[in-house]
């Protein structure tokens, strides 16, 4: 039998990758390593190495061999995690994520820095061999049965290889057969390694009346020649390390017995690597799940959306069975039934909806998928420019479609370099100028009048206008006289504008601003700049809500229904006749808690009947505005909603006060409301 | 085989002629290309959006797009309208937009050879002539053929932003 597994290169692919991107923010955290995450980043190269070797990548394979090799002697405590290997092992990440790309697009799977990288890991265990006890090193950078790699070529070692026989001591867990381990498959392989003998021993062995067939009550005394590679002894019993307890010595070694050299060190809770590569997200020790890159073809969905989903279908299944009982019951419908019909119905209806609603929210990622490159990112372009730079990420878990995040990364990316390259001064410039010598660079989602908005904010040097001008100038760019701020930082946005002095590999070639813009506007998004000479520069992505979901609650209005975004509304409530007050030629203010707000009566501005005249009959909803608050009179409030947002102007065209449309539960229209240009219309109407 | 070249003949003939989707607005008789036409729906009821013009009904949820509908008969002040059971949407496909429009009736789809089209004289139609394609004699009814995207087009519609016209 043949077995195609052509079928699982993708989901080796995906998981290499989620591997990748989890060994790199581990290896980005600021604090040292404790030895679980040494460990974490260990197990995700060791996989890939592993899988990648199944399925016939071997140069993925070699190279990531040496980058474990590394990883390991960490985790054994023979070497520090210094910062030179931890930016070591992120180049061997880009270079191990650059090999399996060009995999994934079918090429020959080689990193052009790949060569450079390795001898660079050469080196680095080269750099240890001076210790006398570590005898067992350069055997151990000889390829291992698992890979069908060709060998990394070994450094002729000094010392003399110990040749004493292998004594291995391996007292199994009982819960190992339940994960899916056979002693007897490690066996057979240690066999394959050279001359093993194998001694099993049943006095741990319960009486017959107390023995639980899947409990694995035995363990194993195992002898080896002593030419067989330490390493490789260990790497037979990888995936069960953290599953028993295991003493491998030389024979006559006295440390050989002691307990303390046994590897499986690792905290029990830790999941062996096979399930976290399969069955659980791999998750990152601070307990929140490892991204994966947006650029994946697939999308991986939170298990509670799936749970959702699941148990919708679930009780659309009951309810399709209780319409179906009626419906055969009785040849005739009586009133009872009938009325048990509408109930149905209801039911029917109400779990549709809910479905449609959480089918949506599936294609909804949060933004984080783009936010999380950005510590590497920042940490890479500091290092390289010599800056210190503070990352903070607030709202990242703020979601957006699918495909709006794919398009933002470039853009997006585009700015956090600009910010730390032209914004953020060096540390020199910042103390002179009587800044803190970190600067800090924030990025900030969320959503705002119906948007959604990204802040890129950073507290350096601001924005040159002289300097801006003045090379606008020089490049012959139309200067209007007496620029405003404003038209000054529109023209970064020209296309082939640098203010930057020399050109470096990270900015001041001039393809910068103009093709961000041109992206974002690409997806209907806008771009505005702020910026304050010697404090800071802060650009502001604003992107439409195409397909985004926006937390809203509907308020009635005589016939008509509109949804106002939960995230304007402060409070509401129906005033009293003393609160109410009317300013000569400003309408009415609402007096709340001592503060005047303009009384904006929702059906004079869209000029639609209401059931109520009076405030005092209807409700008022304080909301509030980029500029101000309004006090918003409506007739009813109706419920709290999750609406997707849907366009207006694919179709039709802007409308004053409305940011968009979505579609109710029976499948109405209704209008989603923007507060901002709700008030700025009420002005226009009084 | 003459089969064969028979059929080929006849495709010829209808590749030449121009199908139309005819409609009644008020007592006139009016033709769109069908090829723009992407189906035809009962009228129902619509969201209004405010402060549009008179002829903007509202916009309806087509299978989770949102689609304007135009009453024509309103733009081209007819005198009577009504909604009843025969008034129809007619969801047109013009310049990558999807929008609807009112009309009283949808009668037939008719072939009409480009002979048969004789071009509009200034007045005639409630139409604007800029909108008006031709007119057609049909037993002894006249249609008149409508220009749909100089229609969707026209400044005066609304229905594109300037700015995004530009």
């Amino acid at each position: 039998m043949t077995i195609d597994i052509s079928q699982f290169v993708q989901a080796f692919l995906d998981e290499s990758f989620e591997g990748l991107d989890l060994m790199e923010v581990e290896l980005l955290r600021e604090q040292a390593l404790d030895s679980e995450q040494v460990n974490a980043i260990f197990r995700a190269a060791h996989s890939i190495k592993g899988s990648a070797g199944t399925f016939g990548f071997a140069a993925v394979s070699e190279f990531t061999h040496g980058a474990e090799t590394l990883l390991d002697e960490v985790r054994d405590g023979k070497r520090e995690m210094t910062a030179e290997i931890r930016g070591l092992m992120l180049e061997a990440v880009d270079r191990i994520r650059e090999m399996l790309l060009a995999a994934r697009a079918g090429g020959a799977h080689h990193a052009a820095g790949g060569p450079a990288t390795a001898a660079r890991i050469e080196t680095m265990l080269a750099s240890a061999h001076g210790c006398p006890d570590d005898k067992s090193q350069p055997a151990q950078r000889t390829a291992v049965a698992t890979e069908p790699a060709a060998p990394i070529p070994t450094d002729a070692s000094t010392d003399a290889p110990d040749t004493r026989p292998w004594e291995i001591v391996f007292v199994p867990e009982p819960a190992l057969l339940r994960s899916g381990n056979d002693p007897m498959r490690i066996f057979s392989w240690l066999g394959e390694l050279g001359d093993l003998t194998v001694e099993c021993v049943t006095r741990t062995l319960p009486p017959l009346g107390a023995l639980a067939p899947e409990d694995c009550q035995l363990q194993w005394r195992l002898a080896l020649p002593g030419t067989v590679d330490e390493a490789a002894i260990r790497e037979a019993f990888e995936w069960v390390e953290d599953q028993c307890s295991l003493t491998l010595g030389r024979v006559g070694d006295a440390a050989a017995a002691q307990p303390d050299e046994v590897p499986a060190t690792a905290p029990a809770h830790t999941p062996a690597p096979q399930s976290a590569g399969t069955a659980e997200r791999p998750v990152g020790s601070n307990g929140a799940p490892v991204e994966r890159r947006a650029d994946a073809a697939s999308i991986r969905v939170a298990t509670e959306k799936v749970d959702t989903l699941v148990n919708m279908v679930g009780e659309l299944v009951i309810t399709q069975a209780m319409i179906n009982t009626i419906g055969h019951s009785a040849d005739e419908l009586d009133a009872r039934a009938v009325d048990h019909l509408r109930q149905g119905l209801a039911l029917l209806e109400r779990n549709t909806r809910e479905l449609q609603e959480a089918v949506l929210s599936v294609r909804m990622l949060p933004i984080n998928f783009v936010f999380s490159r950005f510590p590497r990112v920042v940490r890479d372009l500091s290092t390289q420019l010599g800056k210190r730079v503070n990352l903070k990420i607030i709202g990242e878990d703020t979601e957006l479609d699918k495909g709006l995040i794919e398009k933002l990364v470039d853009p997006l990316t585009h700015l956090v370099r600009n910010a730390i390259d032209h914004g953020i001064e060096s540390p020199e410039r910042r103390r002179a100028a009587g800044k803190p010598e970190t600067g800090t660079l924030v990025l900030r989602a969320g959503h705002e009048g119906g948007n959604i908005l990204i802040e890129i904010t950073d507290d350096g040097a601001g924005l040159n206008r002289e300097r801006i001008l003045e090379k606008a100038r020089s490049q012959g760019m139309p200067v209007p006289e007496q620029p405003s701020d404003r038209d000054i930082w529109q023209l970064i946005f020209a296309p082939g504008f640098s203010t930057a002095e020399t050109v470096t590999d990270v900015s001041g070639r001039g393809v910068g601003m103009d093709v961000v813009r041109r992206n974002i506007e690409a997806v209907n998004g806008r771009l505005d700049i702020d910026s304050k000479p010697g404090e800071g520069t802060r650009l502001t992505v604003r992107l439409p809500l195409t397909l985004a979901i926006l937390d809203g609650m509907s308020v009635r209005v005589g016939e008509e229904v509109y949804i106002l975004p939960l995230t304007a509304i402060l409070e509401s409530l129906k005033p009293t006749p003393d609160q109410l007050h009317s300013v000569s030629g400003r309408g009415r203010v609402v007096r709340l808690r001592g503060d005047y707000i303009p009384l904006v009566p929702l059906h004079h501005v869209f000029n639609v009947p209401a059931t109520y005249e009076r405030p005092e009959d209807g409700i008022v909803v304080v909301v509030e505005s980029s500029e101000d608050r309004a006090a918003l009179f409506v007739d009813e409030l109706i419920a709290q909603h999750q609406v997707v947002i849907k366009s207006l102007e694919t179709n039709y065209r802007k409308v004053p006060g409305v940011s968009g449309a979505t579609i109710m539960g029976d499948g109405r229209v209704a209008m989603i409301l923007d507060v901002d240009s709700l008030t700025r219309l009420q002005d226009t109407v009084h | 085989m003459s089969n064969v070249g028979k059929i080929r003949q006849e495709e010829q003939v209808t590749a030449e002629k121009r199908e139309l989707l005819t409609f009644r607005l008020g007592e006139e008789e009016y033709g769109i290309d069908i090829l723009k036409v992407q189906e035809i729906r009962r009228y129902e009821s619509v969201t209004r959006i405010a402060n549009a013009p008179d002829f903007v009904k509202g916009v309806i949820n087509m299978r989770g797009t949102i689609v304007p509908i135009l009453d024509l008969r309103i733009k081209f002040r007819f005198a009577d309208v009504t909604y009843d059971d025969f008034t129809v949407v007619v969801i047109l496909n013009v310049d990558e937009r999807v929008i609807g429009i009112v009309v009283d009736a949808v009668s037939d789809v008719i072939a009409l050879a480009p002979e048969d089209v004789r071009d509009a004289p200034e007045f005639g139609a409630q139409l604007d002539t800029d909108y008006l394609e031709g007119l057609a004699s049909m037993d002894e009814r006249m249609l008149i053929i409508v220009d749909i995207e100089a229609l969707v087009r026209a400044p005066e519609l609304g229905l594109i932003d300037a700015e995004s016209a530009a």
